[in-house]
């Protein structure tokens, strides 16, 4: 619209100079100014954000590992029917490919890629490699098969197969605890090694909680801060800032050292006889709770305290004055004014929750960990960032799709408050 | 190793700033060899007993640095072409992923010439082994009535009551499990490479899983055993040394532990392959070793710079005669390839 502009703003101010022209110039000054203002962080967005997450989508099916180090191998086996061993053609071409991958760091990435599909299909490249001759006189499958047997095993070229594609689904049925049969068809994975699903539900449970948990503690404080006298409240709110200045890991050690067998929380009470013997208060969800909503209270406590400080009390004083009971007047009148701070908080809370890794590592047990734990154990622990990228988009995806029923659910109930 | 390492002793001494400004102005000299190393208090280790009297004997030039194990690091100066490190320290599922991807020269064993004198794990295709680290069961003997002498102990609940702390995660777990259930050492890991082992090793794990309490940072284990939050734990056997030196009476059992080593590797298309082999083969002489040894409670791959030690630091390395009874080597070939499975399947049955 602005190169339009500016084509046609010559022909308008040579013949008519007047007033409208200049409007015109205005406005699009006016325009140039405002997209030159928004464009850093246009931009920034785009660098810091659309790109990653769009390359961590991709990345949960992207399968190129073979298709680029073996590309005439991958190309003959998706034409291979799969029944009887392959042909020579495609023996002599992966030889080939096999032994050119070895420079460039080509056979890491296949290697790599293999090993999900059959965990010693490393070793068994490794073995091969380290036999195969240049130049062979007999037929390079003789060859293959005479330096390992497995070779000459149709499973050893399905798998190899299943991973020529550009493309794949593993990954993302992996993290939903799916994978391909046999015959192509989708199915759950092995009972024992069932995962994901639980740990989905377990991070929204989490997740869930401690909002609930943050709301219900957060907002009488937010009440109490908005309506004491200005040199009270102030303290107060040093008291929830203070905290908030700490940092994460100090304050998630902390609570390590309070709620362990032998510390402050557990010997106070056993001192004062309450319990006999101490109680596991860490290393369990109980400790993820604890450590979660401290950290993460002030994000309540603030939007909710903005929104309190800004509704004018004479709305209640005037609906108990009109001879509704207090608490009819605080939960009819005055809550309804504070749905967009309970809003807010809870989105703010919910959404940073989700993501939280380091500290259910910290206090949590085996069964406490969230989707983000696993996130960071595929990234950094065995590099399979494909899996990292599958569990990363489910929890892109479930935390949007929470995000949009919350919002119509906010909405609606405003309209009707309204 | 960076995290044992930077848990240990995150201190950076003066030593290290110094080092950082060497490293500055030697930059400038076109023909330093560069080592690289996890830093830390075994870097400074490593200053001690090999950077400084390797410049001092050589009379060559040796440009130190550290790293956190970052192996994109190294994949990206290799297949860029832009090999500006020499020798680099790495962890043994590094020395194995890499060694496959060949980011690492194969090590000409012959011309090193002191294959014989070190311990045989320390000897692989691209790694030469810098030194030992150990986990072991480690208890408070302030504590615990009893000496618990094996894994098996560590399952008895009737013997020693009260909590036992294990790492959060397969690795070691599985191993320790089987070993319990009365697998020797060296067959452990034939056995857990079958379905069967896998399924027994869990098995025995139910037999105790309301009393373990899991950790996940090296540090914990020795600061639960002293606050009495488990009688028994598997540690790091680095970790435990650091709380005896602050006077803690925790004691370890050797028997049944599983030792790893980190490698010293010379990255592929590096310049300085003349150099690099001096300076490992320097680094594992018996008396540099000692040096090292000495300075940090790692064990020296070179077993003969155990006699160099001081008695109470000798039987605090892993590689000490008495401690590698009944002791196995962790089969990192064989976490590389089955390790995603098995700590999924680890995850699944914490759940349940």
């Amino acid at each position: 619209m602005t190169s339009a502009l500016a084509m046609s703003q010559p022909a308008i101010s040579e013949k008519v100079p007047g007033l409208k022209a200049q409007l015109r110039r205005a406005e699009r000054l006016r325009k140039l100014k405002a997209i030159a203002l928004v464009a850093p962080l246009a931009i920034f967005l785009v660098i810091a954000f659309v790109i990653p997450i769009s390359n961590m989508l991709w990345r949960s099916v992207d399968n190129s590992e073979v298709m680029q180090v073996m590309p005439e191998t991958a190309r003959l086996l998706t034409e291979w029917d799969g029944k009887d061993l392959p042909s020579e053609a495609v023996f002599s071409v992966f030889a080939q490919e096999l032994r050119d991958s070895r420079t460039g760091g080509g056979l890491g990435r296949i290697g790599r890629r293999l090993n999900y599909e059959d965990p010693t299909f490393r070793t068994l490249l490794t073995q091969t490699l380290r036999t195969l001759p240049a130049t062979t006189e007999k037929t390079w499958s003789e060859t293959l098969q005479s330096i390992h047997p497995r070779w000459s095993e149709t499973d050893t070229w399905l798998a190899l197969q299943r991973a020529a594609p550009a493309t794949t689904d593993r990954y993302l049925l992996a993290a939903l605890d799916l994978q391909r049969g046999s015959d192509g068809s989708i199915e759950r994975i092995d009972e024992n090694q069932r995962v994901y699903q639980q740990v989905f539900v377990r991070t929204l449970v989490i997740a869930g909680g401690v909002t609930l948990i943050c709301l219900l503690m957060g907002f009488p404080l937010a009440y109490l801060l908005a309506t004491l006298p200005t040199s009270q409240s102030n303290l107060l709110m040093i008291f929830v800032l203070l905290p908030f200045w700490t940092s994460l890991l100090v304050r998630t050690a902390a609570w390590i050292v309070l709620l362990q067998s032998g510390g402050l929380v557990n010997t106070t009470l056993m001192t004062l006889g309450l319990i006999e013997s101490p109680l596991q208060l860490v290393f369990n969800r109980i400790g993820v709770f604890f450590a979660m909503v401290h950290i993460l209270l002030p994000f309540m406590i603030l939007p909710l305290y903005s929104v309190m400080k800004g509704i004018s009390p004479v709305y209640q004083r005037a609906a108990t004055s009109l001879g509704a009971h207090p608490f009819a007047a605080f939960w009819q009148i005055y809550v309804p004014q504070t749905l967009s701070g309970v809003a807010a908080g809870t989105i703010l809370v919910f959404i940073m929750a989700i993501g939280y890794y380091i500290t259910p590592a910290l206090v949590g047990g085996p069964s406490d960990q969230m989707v983000s734990y696993f996130v960071a154990y595929y990234t950094n622990t065995t590099n399979n960032w494909g899996m990292a990228a599958a569990l990363g988009t489910f929890l892109l995806i479930a935390t949007l799709l929470l995000y949009l029923v919350y919002h119509k659910l906010v909405n609606q109930k405003q309209l009707i408050r309204n | 190793m960076n995290m044992k390492n930077t848990l240990l002793n995150t201190r950076k001494t003066a030593l290290v700033t110094g080092l950082a400004i060497a490293t500055a102005s030697l930059a400038l000299s076109a023909q330093a060899m560069t080592v690289i190393s996890f830093g830390g208090s075994s870097g400074d280790a490593m200053q001690k007993a090999y950077y400084a009297p390797f410049v001092e004997k050589t009379g060559k030039t040796l440009t130190p640095g550290d790293y956190n194990g970052e192996f994109a690091r190294i994949r990206a100066m290799v297949e860029t072409g832009n090999v500006s490190w020499d020798v680099v320290e790495v962890e043994s599922p590094e020395l194995v992923r890499g060694c496959f991807e060949g980011l690492f020269q194969p090590i000409d064993w012959a011309k090193l010439g002191i294959e014989d004198q070190l311990i045989p794990e320390a000897v692989t295709e691209c790694g030469v082994g810098s030194f030992v680290w150990s986990t072991v069961l480690a208890y408070d003997a302030d504590r615990l009535e009893g000496t618990p002498l094996s894994w098996a102990d560590f399952w008895d609940l009737e013997t020693f009551p009260g909590k036992r702390g294990l790492r959060r995660g397969a690795k070691y777990t599985l191993e320790f499990a089987l070993m319990a259930d009365g697998v020797s050492s060296s067959d452990v890991y034939d056995v857990l490479a079958t379905e069967e082992g896998v399924a027994r090793a869990f098995a025995k794990l139910d037999e105790i899983k309301e009393h373990i309490q899991w950790w996940e940072a090296g540090a914990q284990p020795p600061q639960w055993l002293v606050a009495g939050d488990v009688v028994m734990s598997s540690s790091y056997n680095g970790r435990i040394a650091a709380a005896q030196e602050e006077g803690r009476n925790l004691a370890i059992t050797w028997n049944e532990s599983l030792y790893d080593l980190d490698y010293w590797t010379i990255i592929e298309g590096s310049t300085q392959v003349e150099d690099a082999y001096e300076f490992i083969r320097f680094a594992s002489q018996a008396d540099t070793q000692a040096v090292y040894s000495s300075n940090i409670p790692y064990g020296p791959v070179n077993p003969a710079a155990i006699g160099a030690l001081s008695e109470a630091q000798a039987k605090r390395m892993p590689t000490h005669a008495d401690n590698l009874i009944g002791a196995i080597a962790v089969n990192t070939d064989f976490w590389v390839d089955f390790g995603e499975e098995l700590e999924q399947r680890f995850n699944s049955w914490a759940t349940r």
